[in-house]
């Protein structure tokens, strides 16, 4: 190697380990190897030599040039790792701070359960049905078979507007309406508010209810207790007790009571049951020919059955809640729990 | 109704345990509410005689009583009681006793006398929450019987809650009748003869009300002893039943209505003036009842009266003048049949509601009239002594209730019930409950009793079976139903997707009730037209929402309260308007926002929630539905600021809802110490969707233009966009604003608007001078029509 060239390698490595950046370096790359860098100039000389001699000149140079880019390449990773963890460690941040932006909020238990129970019965086919809540004292109570002065009205404490309208006392007064609608055969729910004149710790002025009924050619009671069955068991997501006992509404004929093994204490008897072990969670029954009849419907063509439940009730069992009057005070503590 | 298991058992005695009994009756429909005991637990109590009774040396009040307790000798015992006396018959509770509450009763001394035991009250045995003074005791109760074993206090009392149907259930009898047919076994009725008359006077009897009274029985009793005593076995059935004694006369009907479920009234025939007429009250005329109340009668009032006045209301209760007392000497007892349609309501129109007519609105057995009067002639007779006259009977037997046969074809047990059932199984069924049956070729004829006011149609008739057959046993089948396909309705919104979306941007659900505090909605929406309860629960309850704001500022209320700096809520549901006389009940959504935007964070500067974050969300409800074009302008809401109220309008022109700041002047007297933001859009106008259409894509690039504009204050922003679009350009594509600017380089009154135009073409790339033309006619557009300039 002649010594220009050694000189050139050890000023060009010497300028390489001076460089303190990446912008130095580059600087450096172009004084070696630019167009008219120091290799580059001694790579063009080649020309000029003779022949024979220009290959053992041009591998030394070669050689030489060669050292320097790698060493260049080094030099440039060693800066790029380097300038990455300064970066990465400048950037690093407690992970366990909390992440930024609007914050999540839910659905009212009320809706939540009414949403499960309307899912349930839309899953096999019901058709989920509303109507108003300022009612007419026909549907609410004449063509359930509820006439003036039936002992059944003292059931309902009713909210009165004037002689024949009232704040719907139950859900039930939207079977008349469906069923006025449309011709069987009908499977429908209806969710919703409903009233009663009555407070106190276990009632609540206004609360929520779901009717459900069921109308076709050949229905039978059997048929009720295997919908209800069903349902309670897939609303509790358990393998619960259920019992129908025998009870009275003016609008079914056979009427039953629906008691479902206490969930609190699996059936042992605690304070939420009274300590029978047994919570009453629904009336139902099969329809009553005269409420048939109030939407002209022949009862000797169709049966049906038709059931009714009372919405923050089965919240209640379902959530644990023991306080009634919790559901409408609208505390963002209460109603958080069910986010 | 509560009654003794003792009592139902002397009528009919099934070999189950009250256990088994109670759930018999409650899987039967007939739903036991309580069993009790009949008295608390308590032991070593017997029947004592104060034989002799000295002042205690040191205490004025207290005395020490020798008491004969069926011992050889006669116990010491002292007592503070102010009734006690030489003679009395009491319950002695001896050294050993256990009294309830585990009050053990020990040898003691008082102020140095020797005290053996404890004379006892009916609130110290457990009997009764009050007493003043000792236990007195008929005279012939035997010295030193165990009191338990003489009060036949072992003994459980069931409380059994009747529905409205079950009337027949509402007396011993009933219940013992349905016991005997559910263990399939006889039960013996009350024995009942009649009494033999020994006099012939009468008060004549006369009916006008012939349909609502088709049976009227009364009866003289005369010369009854007014200072006889209830028997001790009546009273304590009595108070079984929740009754108290008041005297043997009014004691016998009270019986007789728990025995056989038929209400009596006794008059004091001594007040009476001539004869009875039942008949209905006339306009003004008054009657001072039992219960210390005056009724002004009227012609739908039903009442029993003399010559001269109104003497009790029918079926429900008895007038003062003519009561039974301690005074008197003659009886004359009433025995009728009410209908159910006459009685039924006319109690709770005068705010009462009796034994009487709670059976009678729901219907006695119009066949036992002739038994109940005999029945309380003879028990009256055993313990007041005196001589009874003839029944006198009126009975318009064409106004009786009629008891058809009703069909009950046996195919429809299949139909109805699911099971099948042996024939024979079917008649003998009904034959127990009393019910005539004809069996024909397709099922039974079958007539029920006068008891059963509930047996009408074949319905009826199947319930009986089901219930007796046993609900439980019956099968649960699995239903197979016809199914159709459901529907998919793309062209409606689903609520439940606003709501998520709600809550996802941070808003709590709640719930709140639909009516409201007058004072608050006048001030909330005094333009409003709402309706009223005739009967509120409360005056902070007592009208119909005309908006859902009343409700979500209460419930925000009630949070800020407790230390919450920040609400967001939503609420569904109907608001109910006034509209030329016509309710309109509408679905509503509202929501209220206050505090910070998000919550408290570390990194970022909290800042308030304002007009343009609510209005955010909005934009987002609108997005899922067909609403993307909805104009806002500025309106006067008497709840909201006038500088920042906002009426939301969609493409039709039709005004869906309403939004904006809580009017600052209502923060303070609602309790808000901080700015309130409101909407409230109608569900029906915003949950409108349209199936999307397809519209081809340009394949040519877009290009964006930006403009800054001056304009002055008073035009909007939509006066400019729709300035924009007024240029009919169809490649402008859309037009966005990215700032507004006001200060120094803008002149005071006027402000600068930057906005971009984005421009596309379908059939070209635009070129440099098709985009100036655009942009010149946008200017002249806005110069000519707004005043508009360009920014320097």
């Amino acid at each position: 190697m002649s010594a220009n060239l050694e000189e050139i390698l050890s000023q060009g490595l010497h300028a390489l380990a001076e460089s303190t950046d990446l912008t130095q370096l580059d600087q450096v790359r172009v004084t070696y190897l630019g167009k008219k860098g120091a290799f580059t100039l001694q790579m063009k000389e080649l020309g000029k030599l003779d022949p024979d001699q220009r290959r053992a000149v041009g591998q030394v140079i070669n050689k030489a040039k060669g050292e320097f880019q790698q060493k260049l390449e080094a030099a440039k990773a060693a800066m790029q790792q380097a300038a990455l963890d300064e970066r990465l460690a400048s950037e690093s941040v407690d992970v366990t701070l909390p992440g930024r932006g609007q914050s999540i909020a839910g659905l009212h238990p009320v809706t939540i359960t009414l949403r499960r129970i309307s899912k349930i019965f839309a899953s096999v086919g019901f058709k989920v049905v509303e109507g108003p809540e300022i009612e007419d004292d026909y549907h609410n109570f004449e063509a359930l078979n509820i006439p003036a002065h039936h002992p059944a009205r003292a059931m309902h404490d009713t909210f009165y507007f004037d002689a024949h309208t009232v704040l719907r006392t139950h859900t039930s007064p939207v079977q008349i309406r469906a069923m006025e609608a449309e011709a069987p055969p009908l499977k429908v729910i209806a969710p919703g508010r409903v009233y009663r004149c009555d407070s106190d710790v276990t009632h609540t002025p206004m609360f929520h209810q779901v009717e459900g009924f069921l109308v076709d050619t050949d229905v039978s009671f059997a048929d009720l207790k295997g919908v209800v069955y069903e349902f309670l068991r897939a609303f509790f997501e358990k393998d619960i007790q259920v019992r129908f006992r025998p009870s009275y509404f003016p609008f079914t004929e056979p009427s039953a009571e629906v008691d479902i093994e206490c969930v609190m204490c699996d059936g042992k008897g605690c304070r939420v049951c009274g300590h029978t072990g047994w919570l009453e969670v629904m009336g139902c029954g099969m329809i009553h020919p005269e409420v048939f009849k109030s939407v002209d419907i022949n009862s000797d063509e169709f049966t049906g059955f038709a059931f009714g439940m009372g919405v923050e009730r089965l919240a209640m069992l379902r959530y644990g809640i023991n306080d009634l009057r919790m559901f409408f005070e609208n505390d963002l503590k209460f109603l958080e729990q069910f986010n | 109704m509560q009654i003794s298991e003792a009592w139902l058992r002397e009528l009919v005695n099934p070999p189950v345990t009250t256990e088994e009994l109670v759930e018999q009756l409650t899987m039967a429909g007939l739903e036991v509410d309580s069993v009790e005991p009949a008295a608390a637990e308590f032991s070593g109590v017997v029947v004592g005689e104060v034989i002799s009774i000295e002042q205690h040396s040191n205490a004025d009040k207290l005395r020490v009583c020798q008491v004969a307790v069926g011992e050889a000798e006669p116990i010491q015992i002292v007592c503070g009681a102010s009734n006690v006396k030489a003679g009395l018959k009491i319950p002695a509770a001896l050294v050993g006793a256990v009294l309830p509450g585990d009050f053990k009763i020990k040898k003691s001394k008082l102020r140095g006398e020797l005290s053996l035991g404890m004379l006892c009250s009916e609130k110290e045995l457990g009997l009764a929450a009050d007493a003043d003074g000792l236990m007195e005791l008929f005279d012939a109760a035997p010295v030193g019987t165990d009191i338990r074993e003489y009060l036949a206090l072992n003994d459980k009392i069931i409380e059994l809650d009747l529905t409205p149907n079950r009337a027949d259930c509402l007396s011993v009898e009933g219940v013992a009748r349905e016991i005997a047919v559910l263990n399939e076994m006889d039960w013996t009725p009350v024995a009942v003869s009649a009494v033999e008359v020994t006099h012939e006077s009468v008060i004549n009897v006369s009916v006008e009300e012939t349909e609502a009274c088709p049976r009227y029985l009364g009866r003289l009793i005369k010369n009854v002893n007014p200072n006889a005593e209830t028997p001790l076995w009546m009273q304590e059935r009595l108070r079984r039943s929740g009754i108290r004694s008041l005297g043997p006369i009014v004691d016998v009907t009270n019986y007789v209505l728990l025995e056989l479920g038929q209400p009596l009234h006794a008059f004091d025939a001594g007040k009476l003036t001539g004869s009875i007429t039942v008949r209905v009250g006339e306009n003004g005329e008054e009657l001072a009842l039992l219960n210390d109340q005056t009724i002004k009668l009227d012609g739908e009032a039903l009442v029993i009266a003399d010559e001269k006045q109104a003497l009790a209301l029918a079926g429900v209760m008895g007038g003062e003048a003519t009561s039974v007392t301690d005074q008197t000497n003659d009886v004359f007892l009433e025995c009728a049949f009410f209908t159910p349609i006459a009685i039924a309501g006319k109690a709770r129109n005068f705010g009462l509601h009796t034994d009487s007519s709670h059976r009678f609105e729901r219907g006695v057995d119009f066949c036992v009239q002739v038994r109940a009067i005999e029945r309380a002639t003879q028990l009256i007779v055993e313990i007041t002594g005196g001589s009874v006259g003839p029944i006198t009977e009126v009975t318009t037997t064409a106004n009786l209730p009629k008891r058809n046969p009703v069909n009950l074809r046996q195919q429809r047990i299949e139909k109805v019930l699911g099971i099948s059932m042996a024939n024979d199984d079917v008649t003998r069924m009904f034959n127990s409950l009393g019910m005539q049956v004809e069996v024909h070729s397709e099922g039974w004829n079958i007539t029920p009793p006068g008891c059963r006011f509930d047996i009408e149609i074949e319905a009826d008739l199947l319930e009986e079976v089901g219930r007796l057959y046993g609900y439980n046993n019956l099968p649960n089948s699995s239903l197979l139903m016809r199914s159709e396909l459901g529907k998919a309705d793309e062209a409606k919104l689903p609520i439940a997707r606003v709501e998520d979306l709600l809550v996802d941007k941070g808003y709590q659900e709640a719930i709140t009730y639909s009516f409201v505090d007058e004072d608050i909605q006048k001030v909330i929406a005094p333009n409003d037209e709402f309706i009223r309860l005739k009967n509120p629960i409360s005056s902070e309850l007592s009208v119909m929402r005309t908006t859902l704001w009343c409700g979500l500022l209460n419930a925000a209320l009630y949070n800020t309260k407790r230390q919450q700096s920040r609400v967001r809520l939503f609420e569904t549901g109907l608001r109910f308007i006034k509209n030329n006389n016509e309710t309109v009940q509408q679905k509503m959504l509202s929501g209220l926002v206050l505090g910070n935007v998000v919550t408290e964070q570390w990194s970022e500067k909290s800042r308030k929630v304002d007009f343009f974050d609510l209005k955010g969300d909005l934009a987002a409800i609108f997005h899922l539905s067909d609403c993307n074009n909805v104009q806002y302008s500025s309106v006067k809401h008497p709840a909201l600021h006038p500088g920042q109220s906002a009426e939301i309008v969609n493409g039709e022109g039709r005004s869906i809802g309403v939004m904006g700041m809580l009017h600052p002047s209502l923060e303070k007297p609602l309790g808000f110490e901080t700015p309130v933001f409101l909407f409230e859009l109608d569900q029906e106008l915003v949950f409108k969707k349209q199936i999307p259409k397809f519209e081809a894509l340009s394949k040519f690039p877009s290009v964006r233009r930006d403009m800054a504009l001056v304009v002055a204050e008073t035009v909007t922003i939509a006066e400019i966009i729709s300035n924009i679009h007024g240029c009919n350009e169809k490649v402008i594509k859309d037009v966005q604003i990215f700032d507004v600017y006001r200060g120094v380089g803008v002149a005071e009154g006027y402000k600068s608007v930057a906005l971009s135009l984005i421009l596309q073409d379908f059939t070209q790339t635009l070129t440099d001078s098709e985009i100036d033309a655009i942009f010149s006619k946008v200017l002249e557009m806005l110069t000519n029509n707004i005043n508009a300039k360009l920014r320097d």
